[in-house]
């Protein structure tokens, strides 16, 4: 009943339904912003700020040259790393995920990578690169990485044995059977990794900048608390929260569009 | 056997290839130090109470985010997710939060608590929370509808349905959030360490490297990766115990 | 018949599996051949190494010892004159393509152009009636469509043989008497020779020429039955006919002496089962 009522839904019902989507969309954050902004004109704590503040010093600080200096290149080296992280993690991915011998090596060899908090590795990259641009964008390959790599070494092994034995059996070249048997068969375990990769990523951007540098986000905004300029550190956060917002709803579409066999296949089996 | 075989070789060949590495003078000794005094430090070390006690503040601050994430996301949770309305109007706020790096929050939380554990606390605990948070939501939204007419038509109350179903179906993704929390808990509570500079093995790491301490740096690195490791082997097993549990009872149903 | 010499010839064919507690014979010794055109059933009771004996033929698995030849030359790995309809149609189309992504990605590296490959996709789908789902992704398709998309996949390979294992174990009863039908019209209209593996007796003598009846362990010829039942066939005054009737009779009881086991000594080293036969039943669900 209830889909033929959607199904014959007329554009006053399909109003009163987008309406009530938006509302559910933005009423709690409204509230949220707006419980603040009152409650900041009567607070005396000095860490916090209030929304107007905040936006005030979000402007002031970021629209204009400290975006070309501080934000563009911390974004860049981020997506520098992420992709990096993701073509070598494919590839050895899949190489490894085919291989058993080697898989059964590097197995406990990477589970103990894996397993390492990516921040220690800051350290270490300094020691052996200094700091430099080329470090920073290592630590976040050698954090990124290993989810990416697991996650595909798992999906390419578990490919399903019938498929494969189909590709044999009509004879697919290699070629083919890399690029539309393994890596789509693996793509959802790929993607999982790359989820986690985001994460991780972002936060060693951060981090790295934060211990060695003199520009970038992460040490900005450590500067501005350092030097008690509470409404641009508050700023910056929100900056970096928008940058993984941003980043997480790019991530959901390619995956939405990569993944839409997948997600199709699951709707099907479930109903 | 032969799994632990090759594994142990593989290994082993990682500690030979380090080892060579500065002995052939690729990479200077100060820089990435022979792995023989690595390990031969941190033979002395596990002989040092002073390093015992900077594994047990890390894991200390490490064990009560965990705690404290876990409880405020299964509470949550819960709730939100049991509730439709309430699902709908955090969904955006939910998902505005949860990218949010918790790093970026290391100086709020230095301003307002100083550097101590507390601080490290707050971004450890913001960190874990959405990783166990977002599976409760899935797990109590996992209920199967079925399943939840019966119990409604047997009028079962609010809270036995909580016990006997939505309890049960939630628990394997509870655990499975349990398990990357745990991850990345740990990974927090060991930078906050070095960023924030409360005591633990990432200060340790810290000081070592600006002392210029390579032989130290490398051996608590290593540290930490066991540490890692283990959390990860701990609690990868709870969840396999659980899901275990979760799918003979999913397998019954699908035979009937 | 045209020059009289056997497109398939398998002799002394035999195949061991060394598994964790010691081996398991899978096939003991079968030998047969096949002529150009036609459509052999191979039939057998369940875990008697049928699945085993058709990845042989297939080249997908080598046999431990004797000979499989393919128009008189051994078959050593996967034939491009041979092509395969697994019983699991869920897990052999990649749910990723679509149905004429399926059926045109064996025809990749046959060197084809565009055009042709295309024109030969077409009359492949048009040829199991699924032209119009082209675009579709086969888990859009019910079991019955998936199927047709493998065979229309198998046809298009143009291959010399089609071997079919089991392909209608996992549909119903209605589905699976269409498909027979697909089977026997695509054999008539377009001369494909076919091997068909089932454990259906019925379904056997339905579609065969010719029916392979296998014995249990140690697998072997038990019985080659011609089917001597006129080549226009259809569900309902063919499986009335008195013939068919006698000739399913006598499969069935060449299957339950079969099951019995011949009485001589092979009560060797064989353990009683877990091995790879038994997976041959497991795979499917």
């Amino acid at each position: 009943m209830t889909a033929v009522g959607t199904g014959r839904a007329r554009p006053r019902d399909l109003g009163v339904q987008v309406a009530e989507n938006v509302l559910f969309a933005v009423g709690l954050p409204v509230l949220a912003v707006g419980l603040w902004a009152v409650w900041s004109t009567r607070s005396t704590n000095r860490f916090l700020v209030g929304p107007r503040t905040l936006l005030d010093a979000f402007r002031q600080t970021w629209i204009g040259p400290a975006f070309a200096d501080d934000v563009l290149p911390s974004v860049y080296r981020l997506l520098i790393g992420l992709f990096t992280s993701i073509l070598l993690g494919v590839a050895a991915g899949v190489v490894i995920g085919r291989f058993r011998p080697l898989r059964e090596i590097l197995e406990p060899l990477l589970e103990f990578f894996r397993a390492i908090p990516p921040p220690v590795l800051i350290p270490v990259a300094m020691l052996l690169l200094g700091i430099t641009d080329t470090m920073k964008v290592v630590v976040i390959v050698s954090g990124a990485i290993w989810p990416i790599l697991l996650n595909t070494i798992e999906g390419v092994r578990a490919t399903d044995s019938v498929m494969l034995e189909t590709a044999y059996s009509f004879r697919i070249s290699r070629w083919d059977r890399l690029w539309r048997l393994i890596l789509p068969a693996a793509s959802p375990r790929i993607m999982t990794g790359v989820r986690q990769a985001l994460s991780v990523a972002l936060i060693l951007m951060v981090i790295s900048e934060m211990f060695a540098s003199s520009a970038g986000l992460g040490y900005r905004i450590a500067y501005f608390q350092r030097n008690y300029l509470i409404a641009e550190m508050w700023s910056g956060i929100l900056l970096l929260g928008l940058i993984g917002v941003v980043l997480a709803v790019v991530f959901g579409v390619v995956e939405r569009r990569v993944l839409r066999w997948y997600h199709g296949m699951k709707e099907v089996t479930r109903a | 056997m032969r799994k632990i075989l090759l594994g142990a070789a593989g290994l082993l060949g990682f500690l030979v290839v380090w080892q060579l590495i500065p002995t052939l003078g690729l990479v200077d000794p100060h820089y990435l130090p022979y792995a023989t005094d690595v390990f031969g430090r941190l033979a002395e070390e596990v002989r040092d109470l002073a390093f015992w006690r900077r594994v047990r503040l890390t894991m200390t601050s490490w064990a009560i985010g965990l705690t404290v994430a876990t409880l405020a996301a299964v509470a949550l949770g819960t709730v939100i997710g049991m509730v439709p309305f309430l699902r709908r109007a955090t969904h955006t706020t939910v998902e505005f939060l949860r990218p949010v790096p918790s790093v970026a929050l290391i100086p709020l939380a230095v301003l307002m608590f100083g550097l101590q554990m507390r601080a490290a606390l707050v971004i450890i605990v913001y960190a874990a929370f959405w990783q166990v948070f977002v599976q409760v939501i899935y797990g109590v939204a996992d209920v199967d509808t079925v399943a939840r007419d019966t119990a409604r038509s047997f009028g079962l109350t609010r809270a036995e349905r909580l016990r006997y179903l939505v309890l049960p179906t939630a628990l394997p993704y509870l655990m499975t959030g349990l398990r990357l929390g745990a991850a990345v808990a740990l990974i927090l509570a060991v930078t906050a360490e070095m960023v924030i500079g409360n005591p633990g093995l990432g200060r340790m790491i810290e000081l070592s490297r600006s002392a210029g301490d390579a032989v130290g740096l490398y051996g608590l690195v290593v540290v930490t990766g066991m540490l890692g490791l283990l959390v990860n082997v701990v609690f990868r097993f709870v969840e396999r115990r659980s899901l275990a549990w979760h799918q003979s009872v999913l397998a019954d149903e699908a035979t009937r | 018949m045209p020059d009289g010499r056997p497109l398939l010839r398998v002799e002394h064919l035999r195949k061991v599996y060394a598994s964790g507690r010691g081996e398991v014979e899978a096939i003991g010794d079968i030998s047969f051949t096949m002529d150009p055109g036609e459509l052999l059933c191979v039939v057998g009771p369940s875990g008697c190494g049928k699945t085993t004996l058709l990845k042989c033929l297939a080249g997908l698995l080598r046999p431990t010892s004797g000979l499989v030849e393919m128009e008189g030359s051994p078959v050593t790995g996967p034939s491009p004159a041979m092509a395969v309809v697994f019983q699991e149609y869920g897990r052999s189309l990649y749910p990723w393509l679509t149905v004429r992504g399926n059926v045109e990605l064996p025809l990749r590296h046959k060197k084809l152009s565009r055009a042709e490959r295309g024109r030969l996709v077409d009359d492949a789908l048009d040829a199991v009636g699924l032209l119009q789902s082209a675009r579709s992704h086969p888990w859009q398709l019910s079991g019955g469509m998936q199927q047709r998309v493998a065979i229309a996949r198998a046809v298009a390979y143009q291959p010399d043989v089609l071997i079919m294992d089991e392909p209608f174990a996992a549909v119903d009863a209605q589905t699976r008497a269409d498909l027979e039908d697909l089977v026997r019209e695509l054999h008539l209209t377009r001369g494909i020779s076919t091997v068909f593996v089932t454990h259906d007796i019925d379904e056997s003598v339905y579609l065969g020429q010719r029916v392979l009846v296998l014995s249990n362990s140690p697998t072997r010829v038990q019985e080659d039955l011609a089917i001597d039942l006129p080549p226009e066939r259809d569900q309902l005054t063919t499986r009335a006919l008195p013939r068919f009737t006698e000739l399913r009779t006598r499969v069935y009881e060449q299957i339950q002496r079969a099951k019995r086991g011949p009485v001589p000594s092979s009560v060797d080293a064989r353990p009683v089962r877990p091995g790879p036969q038994a997976r041959d039943r497991t795979d499917g669900h």
